[in-house]
């Protein structure tokens, strides 16, 4: 299991009906390709973020496939339009299966 | 053809010192605020005893637009992940003492103010030190715990909480009194030249900055935003462990980090950007 792993999330905590937002999510992880070789030679085992996903009130704003190449740190940083109050929740899928989850709640008034 | 050859030379000069005039413009005019709340003092007039710097920049001029911006926002920064590691440290109880850094100090915020005077001489000691080898004599003397390494990843986060709360405050560091012999030795060792190059700091940083070195743009070599978060090796990097990147690249034996040396180097060049603000953790490439 990857060590030190850890989801950050900024979400406006209010907006108004129809704005859009910026939201921007960080999960630290090492991203080991699967390419590199420890000092013994033998290949250091791939551990990634292999997919991360957004999803408002239960429906999905984005579902983002990653690959070997990313760096360590994963960021990503995308606009979403909020029409009503409610929560954002934000998923990250390991390598080794485990689920990383945060929930963010903006009020729309 | 002798005619020819002259004329070349001739243009070839004026091209040469043209780009040298106009690379000393090359600090950019860019205003730093972090988290729009920390205003931060990043050119300044030159502290006194600096003879051949009329202003002082920090490095953070020398980077490009999309590398400044990371720095803006502490959400952005990488380097607060490491700020962030330190904080759980900070309260983690570890030695024989049973204490943590925050049995005594209560909240790392309490350290304020105190990476801008470092290093600093210390009377109990009788020298100059540094705020991570205070760090290791907090671990060994009152805490009972094991030392880290001078420029381990634990180390160097510990020092970048202990910088991220005295951001926007001025460099200070003094020069004078029992730390003078050092600041000194530490001068000497910048105008020096080493290595198979033969070069000293002052040839890059001041004589040249503003130029490029091969891809990079040359900065005044300011330490005010140390540790620095580096995109070339994603992770935060000492003062001491850079000392020893730049010694390695003119191709000289290097002193090692935590070194009599090293102090001595950090303590002057530190001097060099007093009125600076502590940038620390800064985002440079």
């Amino acid at each position: 299991m990857a060590k030190g792993v850890k989801p950050r999330v900024k979400v406006p905590k209010t907006a108004s009906a129809g704005e859009t937002i910026t939201i921007k999510t960080l999960i630290s992880h090492k991203m080991e390709s699967g390419q590199r070789k420890d000092s013994d030679g033998n290949a250091i085992p791939r551990s990634i973020i292999n997919r991360f996903t957004a999803d408002f009130n239960g429906e999905n704003v984005i579902d983002v496939t990653l690959e070997p190449a990313i760096s360590t740190n994963p960021y990503f940083q995308f606009d979403s339009v909020v029409p009503e109050s409610g929560d954002f929740k934000f998923t990250w899928y390991d390598d080794d299966g485990s689920v990383y989850e945060e929930t963010k709640s903006i009020k729309v008034g | 053809m002798k005619n020819t050859f002259k004329l070349k030379t001739a243009f070839a000069c004026v091209v040469a010192a043209g780009l040298a005039s106009s690379a000393f413009a090359d600090a950019d005019t860019d205003k730093l605020v972090i988290n729009g709340e920390i205003d931060i003092i990043t050119t300044t007039v030159a502290p006194a005893h600096l003879e051949n710097v009329d202003t002082i920049y920090s490095g953070w001029h020398f980077r490009s637009d999309e590398t400044q911006a990371f720095q803006m926002d502490d959400f952005d920064n990488p380097g607060m992940i490491g700020v962030e590691k330190a904080s759980e440290n900070w309260d983690t109880v570890d030695g024989s003492e049973g204490k943590s850094c925050a049995s005594c100090h209560g909240e790392a915020e309490s350290m304020a103010g105190v990476r801008a005077v470092y290093p600093k001489y210390n009377e109990e000691k009788g020298k100059v030190t540094t705020l991570a080898m205070e760090v290791n004599n907090c671990r060994t003397e009152r805490m009972g715990a094991e030392k880290w390494k001078y420029t381990g990843g634990t180390m160097t986060d510990m020092v970048a909480l202990i910088s991220s709360v005295s951001r926007g405050m001025p460099v200070n560091v003094a020069i004078d009194g029992p730390a003078q012999s050092t600041w000194e030795q530490g001068k000497e060792l910048y105008y020096a030249r080493t290595g198979q190059l033969e070069l000293s700091c002052a040839n890059c940083h001041e004589d040249s900055y503003g130029m490029m070195i091969r891809a990079d743009h040359l900065s005044q070599g300011q330490i005010n935003g140390f540790p620095t978060y580096r995109l070339k090796n994603t992770k935060l990097n000492s003062a001491h462990a850079r000392f020893k990147g730049c010694v390695r690249d003119t191709r000289a034996e290097t002193y090692n980090p935590g070194s009599d040396e090293f102090i001595a180097l950090e303590l002057y060049v530190a001097s060099r950007g007093n009125g600076l603000s502590v940038e620390g953790p800064s985002v440079r490439n």
